[in-house]
C-alpha cells in the first residue's frame, strides 16, 4: 500500500522551481550582492590578461630596451587584480555555501514541522525510511545544486552577454551564426529535460523505496534471523537495489550526453565560423585578424555555455528532488481548529461519546454506533476480545482521528470545536507500544513536563517502581537509553512510560494495556500508586488481565465495535453474560 | 578508498577502456583549436577557392562528432561502472547488516546503519562515476600544459614547476583534512536521521503530550548542527580553489616580470610570454579540475570508511569446530548448563559514540535447566529479571560468558545459524509485522503449504479475523502492522511461529494483548496440534504457563524456583505470591 502511494507520478516542475525560488526569497539581496561580485570578479578576470598583454607589449621593445618601470607597474596591477579576484571568488563561494546550507536547513525544518502536523494515519501509510530519504537525500541534492549552480549561472550570464556584444561589434554576419548554435542548444536542453527529469524523479523515488525497505527490514533484523529469512530478504533487496541502480544509470545515461553535446554544438559553431569566415575572407569582406579575435571571443562564449549545460543537469535532478519534498509539504494536515475553538481548561473530566461511528478505511466500519458516558472522576474500564475496537476508542478520544459521525464531548463541549491541543492536554496516556527516545532516563521521564525537577522525576519513577532499577545503573538517571539499543527490557520501558505519564499532570488518564509486559507483583504496586494518582481523575483503562480492572466504577464490554454489556464487575458477573465468560476464561 | 578500489577492481579492464576512450576524446577535443589555428594561419591565406576551406571545415566537423561520440561513450561506460560497483557495495552492506550479531547491531545502531546504506553509498556512487572521466581531463591539461611550457622556455617554466608541487601539496593536504570533516557531517546526519525516526515512531506520544514544538526544537538543533558542520566542511574545502588560482596567477605575474628581464637580456622572445598566458590557463583549469576531484574524494573517502567499518565487521557467532564445542551432558532437546551472561562484557565501549549500554550488569547467573523433547517450559519472573535473555542465548543471538547451551543434543555453537534457527518457531516480545501480505507475514519464505498456513492461523486464533479482511490472506498489513490491533498482531505472529511446525516453539510474552478466552483457546490448540514441539513460554500471566511440564522462576538473573506449578506453590514463595495476586478471586 505504501509503495503504491510512493510511486505516484509527480507533476508540476514549474511550480517546484517557483517554490524553490521562494526559499531563496529571504536571501534575494545577498544573491543580488553575489551577482554584483560575480560581475566585478568577471571584469577583473578580463582585465588581468589585458594587463599582462600590455606588459608584454612593453617587453616587446626588444633586448635592452624594455621599460621596467612600466612592466613593474603592470605587474603590480596584475597582482592587485588577481588577489582581489581570488578574494571575491572565495567570498562568493563562501556566501553561496552558507546560503545553500541555510536553505537546506530551512527545508529540512519545514519538512519536519510538516510531519508534526500530519494526521497520525499518514505514518501508517508511509515508510519512515522513505520520509527520511526526502530529508537526507533529496534535500541534499537540492542544496548541492544550489551551492554551485547559482554562481555558475550568474558568471556564465555575464561572460555570455559580454562575449556576444564583442562578437557583434567585430562581425555581424559571423555573429549571426550564434543564431544557429544558441537555439540548437536551447532546444536540445529542453528536449533533454523532458527525457531526464522524469528519470531523475524516478531515481529519487526508487531511493526512497530502498530507504524505506532498508529501514523496515533492519528494524526487524532479529526476527528475520530467527526465521532464517535472510536469503529471502536479500533477494527482495536485490530487486530494489537493482531498481535503484537502474534508475540511477537510466537517468545518467541521458544526463551525461548533455555536456558532450553542448561542446559539440559549440565546436560545430566554431567550424561554421571557420568555414564562413574563410569564405568571407576569400570574398574580401573580412580580414584575418578579425576572424582570429572573433574566434577568441566565441570560445569564451562557448565555455560558460558548456558549464551551464552541466549545471542544468544538476538542476534537473534538484528539481526532481524538490518535487518529492513539495509533495510531502502539500499533504493534507490535521484539520485546523475551527474558528473560535473552545479552549478546554480546568477540565472536570466528564466524557460523553454519543452515537459514534468510525472506520479507518471507508467501507470498513470498526465502531458502529457507540455511546458511552464517563462521569467525572470515575474509572472506566473497556474490555472485550481483541479487535473489538478498544484502541480505536482511544484514538478518537485523543482526536488522532475524528469520528465519521456522532459526537464526543468533554465537560459537555464537542471536542471537534475545542482546541485540539487542549483536548490532548486533558489526558495523560500510556500506550501498549512503548516509546523511548535516545536520551537520558531523566529526559525520558520528564518528557511530558517542562522544567520538571529531579525530585519530581524521582517521585514518578518511585511510583512506577522503576527507581531501584535506575539506581542500580552506573549513571543512574543520567544513563542514556535508546529505542533500538537492547539495553533495557520491554517491561522496563513500559515502567518508564508510566513514570512519564505520572509526571504529566493531566485531569484524565488513558491506560491502554499499560502494564501488559510488567510482572504482576510490580503491576500491583504500580496500581497502588496509580490509585493515588487517579483520585479525582477520569480514567480509561484497557486491560486484559481482568483482575486489574475489577474495582472499576464502570466496565464497558465491547464486541465487534458495539457495547454489549455495561456495569460494575459485580453486576456483570451476576449477569453471567459475555463478561462472565471472558472472566472465567483466565482460570481455565 | 580501499573499499572503493575493492569494488571497482572487477571492472578495471573496463575502466581502462573508459580512460583510453576519454583520453582519445580529450585529445580530439584539444586538437580542434589547432586545426582551427592551422586553418586560419595557413589554409585560408593560401586558398584560391573555397574547396580547401570546406575540406578543413569538414575535418573539424568530423572531429566534433567524434569527440561527442567518444565522450558520451566514455561517460556512459563510467555510469555503468558506478552503477554496478555501487550495486555490489549496497548488496554486501545490506547482507552484512542483516547478518550482524546482536551486540554488533547494538553498537552500530539502526539509524547509522540506515544512513550508511543510503547517503554514504550515494556519495561513493557519484565519486566513482565522476573520477573515471574527470580524472583524465584534468591531469592531461595540467601535465600537457607544463610539458608544452617546458619545451617553450625552460627557465620561465621553472617558475611553474616550483609552484606546482606547492599547490598539489596544498590540495592534497586540505582534502586529507577534509575526510574527518565529512565524517563528522555524516555522523551528524546520523543524529538527524535518528531524531526524525524517533519522532515518526513515537508520533502518537508526541501528539498526546503536545510535544510537537519540543520535537521541532530537538530536530532543529540537530539540523543546525548538521548545517553548521556542512558549512564548515565546505568552506574549508572551497579554500584551495581560490588559493590555487591566486598562486598560479602570481606565478603568471612573475613570468611576466622575469620574462621581461629575459627579453631585455635577449634570452627569450615576447611571443613566448604571450603563449605562456594561454597555457597557463590550461594548467589552471587542470589544477582546478584536480581540486574538484580531491574535494569529492575526501567526501567519498569519509563515506567509504563508514561503509567499510560495517562491511569489515567480523562475522560473529560463527559455528565452532566440533573439537572446541562443549561435551553434551544429556540428550534433552534444550539444556542450559551453568550459564552466566552479561550483555556488554567484552564489547569496546564505543564504535561510534552510538553505543549506550553500560547497564544490565550480570543478566543471568548460573542458570541450569533441561527440557526433554516434546516437553514444555514456562519462565516467569519480574520485569528485567532476564527472561528474554534466555531466549537470546538459546537462539544464539549472543554467546554466554560462562556455561553452555545445548539444543537437540549439540552445543548451539556447533550449528550454522540457519540450521539452528530452522528448528525454532518464535514470537519475540516486540516482534514485527512487516508491510506485506498476511500470507507472506505468516509463510515468511519457508516451504509452507496452503493448508499448513491456514491451520497455523486457525491454531493461532487468527483465521477468523483474517477471513474478515477484504482480501483474506492477500490483505496487506500496513507499516508496523498498524492496521491491526495489538491482539491481532500477536495472533499473526503466533501463526508465523506455528506455520512451519517447528521442533521448538518459543513464545516470549506472545499473548499479552490477547483476552483470556482467546489466550486459552490458543493454548488448547497449540497443545493439541503442536504437542510434539518442545515449547518455551515466557509470560506474565500464570494461566499461560501453569499447565506446562516445568516452570522456572527468575529473579534478577537468578533462578529462585523450579518445578511444576503444584511443586512451586509449595516451595517457591515468590511464585505462590504471583499466583495468589492473579487468582486470589479464583471463584
Amino acid at each position: 500500500m505504501a509503495r503504491d502511494t510512493v510511486m505516484k507520478k509527480p507533476k508540476d516542475t514549474r511550480g517546484a522551481l517557483r517554490r524553490m525560488l521562494r526559499y531563496l526569497g529571504p536571501w534575494k539581496y545577498v544573491i543580488l550582492g553575489v551577482a554584483v561580485l560575480c560581475l566585478i570578479s568577471n571584469l577583473l578576470n578580463l582585465w588581468g590578461p589585458s594587463l599582462a598583454g600590455s606588459a608584454i607589449r612593453e617587453a616587446a621593445a626588444g633586448p635592452g630596451k624594455v621599460n621596467f618601470d612600466a612592466v613593474k607597474h603592470d605587474a603590480l596591477l596584475m597582482l592587485v587584480c588577481y588577489v582581489s579576484s581570488a578574494l571575491l571568488g572565495f567570498g562568493i563561494s563562501l556566501v553561496m555555501t552558507v546560503v545553500s546550507r541555510r536553505v537546506a536547513r530551512r527545508m529540512r525544518q519545514d519538512v519536519f514541522e510538516k510531519l508534526m502536523r500530519l494526521p497520525v494515519g499518514y505514518f501508517d501509510r508511509h515508510q519512515a525510511g522513505d520520509i527520511i530519504s526526502r530529508v537526507s537525500y533529496d534535500i541534499d541534492v537540492i542544496s548541492t545544486s544550489m551551492a554551485t549552480d547559482i554562481v555558475q549561472i550568474l558568471t556564465s550570464l555575464v561572460t555570455v552577454v559580454g562575449s556576444l556584444v564583442m562578437m557583434t561589434l567585430i562581425s555581424l554576419p559571423l555573429s549571426a551564426l550564434t543564431l544557429v548554435t544558441v537555439p540548437v542548444s536551447v532546444v536540445y536542453t529542453v528536449f533533454m529535460r523532458r527525457k531526464t527529469q522524469p528519470r531523475y524523479a524516478k531515481r529519487s523515488r526508487s531511493y526512497g523505496v530502498m530507504n524505506g525497505f532498508v529501514e523496515e527490514m533492519l528494524s526487524g533484523q532479529k526476527t528475520i534471523q530467527a526465521y532464517a529469512y535472510e536469503d529471502r530478504v536479500d533477494e527482495r533487496f536485490d530487486t530494489i537495489n537493482r531498481n535503484a541502480a537502474d534508475a540511477f544509470s537510466d537517468a545518467e545515461h541521458y544526463g551525461v550526453t548533455l555536456g558532450p553535446t553542448m561542446t559539440a554544438i559549440n565546436n560545430l559553431g566554431l567550424s561554421l565560423i571557420a568555414l564562413l569566415g574563410g569564405i568571407l575572407f576569400l570574398n574580401g569582406q573580412i580580414d584575418l585578424g578579425r576572424i582570429s579575435s572573433f574566434v577568441l571571443y566565441s570560445r569564451k562564449f562557448a565555455g560558460p555555455i558548456n558549464a551551464v549545460a552541466e549545471v542544468f543537469n544538476e538542476l534537473f535532478s534538484a528539481l526532481a528532488a524538490a518535487e518529492r519534498v513539495f509533495t510531502l509539504l502539500d499533504e493534507p494536515e490535521e484539520t485546523a481548529d475551527v474558528e473560535g475553538a473552545y479552549l478546554l481548561e480546568n477540565v472536570r473530566g466528564e466524557v460523553n461519546v454519543e452515537h459514534v461511528a468510525f472506520g479507518y478505511d471507508p467501507g470498513r466500519t470498526i465502531l458502529h454506533n457507540l455511546t458511552l458516558e464517563a462521569p467525572a472522576g470515575k474509572l472506566v474500564a473497556i474490555v472485550g476480545p481483541t479487535g473489538a475496537g478498544k484502541t480505536t476508542i482511544i484514538n478518537l478520544l485523543m482526536r488522532f482521528y475524528d469520528p465519521d459521525s456522532g459526537v464526543i464531548r468533554i465537560d459537555g463541549r464537542d471536542i471537534r470545536t475545542s482546541v485540539r491541543r487542549s483536548v490532548r492536554g486533558s489526558y495523560a496516556m500510556v500506550l501498549q507500544d512503548t516509546w523511548v527516545f535516545q536520551g537520558t532516563i531523566f529526559e525520558n521521564i520528564a518528557y511530558g513536563k517542562e522544567n520538571a525537577t529531579m525530585e519530581e522525576v524521582v517521585a514518578a519513577a518511585k511510583a512506577a517502581r522503576i527507581h531501584p532499577f535506575i539506581m542500580r545503573l552506573p549513571q543512574g538517571y543520567d544513563t542514556v537509553i535508546s529505542e533500538d539499543g537492547g539495553n533495557i527490557s520491554k517491561g522496563q520501558k513500559q515502567l518508564l512510560t508510566i513514570a512519564r505519564a505520572m509526571l504529566y499532570d493531566a485531569p484524565m488518564l488513558i491506560l491502554d494495556e499499560a502494564t501488559s509486559n510488567v510482572d504482576t507483583a510490580t503491576e500491583r504496586e504500580i496500581q497502588k500508586a496509580m490509585r493515588e494518582l487517579m483520585k479525582q481523575k477520569t480514567c480509561f483503562v484497557i486491560a486484559h488481565r481482568l483482575s486489574t480492572i475489577e474495582n472499576a466504577d464502570m466496565i464497558i464490554v465491547l464486541k465487534d465495535g458495539d457495547v454489549v454489556e455495561q456495569g460494575t464487575h459485580r453486576s456483570l458477573m451476576d449477569q453471567k453474560g459475555f463478561y462472565h465468560r471472558l472472566y472465567a476464561a483466565q482460570f481455565e | 578508498m580501499k573499499l572503493i578500489w575493492k569494488y571497482v577492481r572487477p571492472y578495471r579492464r573496463f575502466i581502462l577502456a573508459v580512460m583510453v576512450i576519454k583520453l582519445i576524446g580529450t585529445g580530439t577535443d584539444l586538437l580542434l583549436p589547432y586545426v582551427l589555428e592551422h586553418l586560419l594561419d595557413h589554409v585560408i591565406p593560401a586558398a584560391s577557392d573555397a574547396w580547401p576551406v570546406i575540406a578543413w571545415g569538414a575535418v573539424m566537423l568530423g572531429l566534433t562528432l567524434l569527440t561527442r561520440i567518444l565522450n558520451i561513450t566514455a561517460n556512459r561506460m563510467s555510469v555503468r561502472v558506478a552503477k554496478n560497483s555501487t550495486y555490489a557495495i549496497r548488496r554486501d552492506l545490506f547482507h552484512t547488516a542483516l547478518n550482524l550479531s546482536g551486540s554488533q547491531m547494538d553498537k552500530v545502531g539502526l539509524p547509522s546503519l540506515i544512513s550508511r546504506m543510503t547517503s554514504d553509498t550515494y556519495n561513493v556512487q557519484s565519486f566513482v562515476r565522476m573520477i573515471q572521466t574527470m580524472g583524465i581531463r584534468a591531469p592531461i591539461m595540467l601535465l600537457g600544459g607544463i610539458a608544452i611550457t617546458l619545451t617553450m622556455d625552460t627557465g620561465l617554466a621553472m617558475i611553474l614547476c616550483i609552484m606546482a608541487p606547492v599547490m598539489i601539496v596544498l590540495v592534497c593536504f586540505v582534502s586529507w583534512k577534509g575526510i574527518p570533516l565529512y565524517n563528522e557531517v555524516q555522523r551528524r546526519m546520523d543524529v538527524l536521521v535518528r531524531r526524525m525516526r524517533e519522532s515518526i515512531t513515537g508520533i502518537r506520544v508526541v501528539r498526546a503530550l503536545n510535544k510537537e514544538s519540543y520535537e521541532e526544537n530537538r530536530f532543529g538543533e540537530a539540523n543546525t548542527r548538521m548545517a553548521r558542520q556542512e558549512v564548515k566542511a565546505s568552506v574549508i574545502m572551497s579554500l584551495p580553489g581560490p588559493i590555487v588560482t591566486l598562486f598560479l596567477n602570481v606565478g603568471l605575474t612573475l613570468v611576466v616580470l622575469v620574462g621581461a628581464r629575459r627579453v631585455n637580456d635577449g634570452q627569450t622572445a615576447p611571443g613566448v610570454i604571450l603563449a605562456f598566458l594561454t597555457y597557463f590557463n590550461m594548467i589552471l583549469m587542470g589544477v582546478m579540475g584536480l581540486n574538484r576531484i580531491f574535494m569529492m574524494m575526501s567526501r567519498a573517502n569519509a563515506s567509504a570508511n563508514r561503509i567499510g567499518e560495517v562491511i569489515d565487521l567480523p562475522e560473529e557467532l560463527t559455528p565452532l569446530p566440533a573439537n572446541r564445542c562443549a561435551e553434551v551432558p544429556g540428550d534433552e532437546a534444550l539444556i542450559f548448563d551453568h550459564v552466566s551472561f552479561n550483555y556488554d562484557a567484552d564489547s569496546p565501549k564505543e564504535l561510534h559514540g552510538q553505543f549506550l549500554g553500560e547497564e544490565r550488569r550480570q543478566c543471568l547467573k548460573d542458570i541450569s535447566f533441561r527440557v526433554p523433547k516434546g516437553g514444555s517450559l514456562g519462565i516467569i519472573g519480574a520485569t528485567g529479571s532476564g527472561k528474554t535473555t534466555i531466549i537470546n542465548l538459546l537462539m544464539r543471538f549472543y554467546d554466554p560468558q560462562q556455561g553452555h547451551v545445548f539444543v537437540d543434543g549439540r552445543d548451539v555453537r556447533s550449528y550454522t545459524r540457519d540450521e539452528l534457527h530452522r528448528k525454532f518457531g518464535v514470537v519475540f516480545q516486540n516482534d514485527v509485522v512487516f508491510a506485506d501480505t498476511i500470507r507472506e507475514n505468516i509463510v515468511f519464505g519457508r516451504p509452507v503449504t496452503e493448508e499448513g498456513m491456514v491451520s497455523a492461523a486457525q491454531d493461532a486464533m487468527a483465521h477468523g479475523f483474517i477471513q474478515n479482511t477484504p482480501d483474506a490472506y492477500e490483505h496487506k498489513a500496513a507499516i508496523r502492522g498498524a492496521n491491526f490491533s495489538g491482539g491481532q498482531k500477536q495472533r499473526l505472529l503466533v501463526s508465523r511461529a506455528l506455520a512451519a511446525s517447528p521442533e521448538i516453539l518459543i513464545l516470549d510474552d506472545a499473548s499479552s494483548a490477547l483476552d483470556y478466552r482467546t489466550d486459552a483457546e490458543l493454548r488448547r490448540a497449540i497443545r493439541k496440534h503442536h504437542g510434539e514441539a518442545t515449547t518455551v513460554v515466557i509470560a506474565q500471566r500464570v494461566s499461560s504457563i501453569l499447565s506446562l511440564d516445568e516452570i522456572i522462576v527468575l529473579h534478577e538473573g537468578e533462578m529462585i524456583g523450579r518445578g511444576t506449578h503444584a511443586q512451586l506453590m509449595e516451595t517457591c514463595p515468590e511464585y505462590r505470591d504471583i499466583c495468589l495476586t492473579q487468582m486470589k478471586e479464583g471463584e
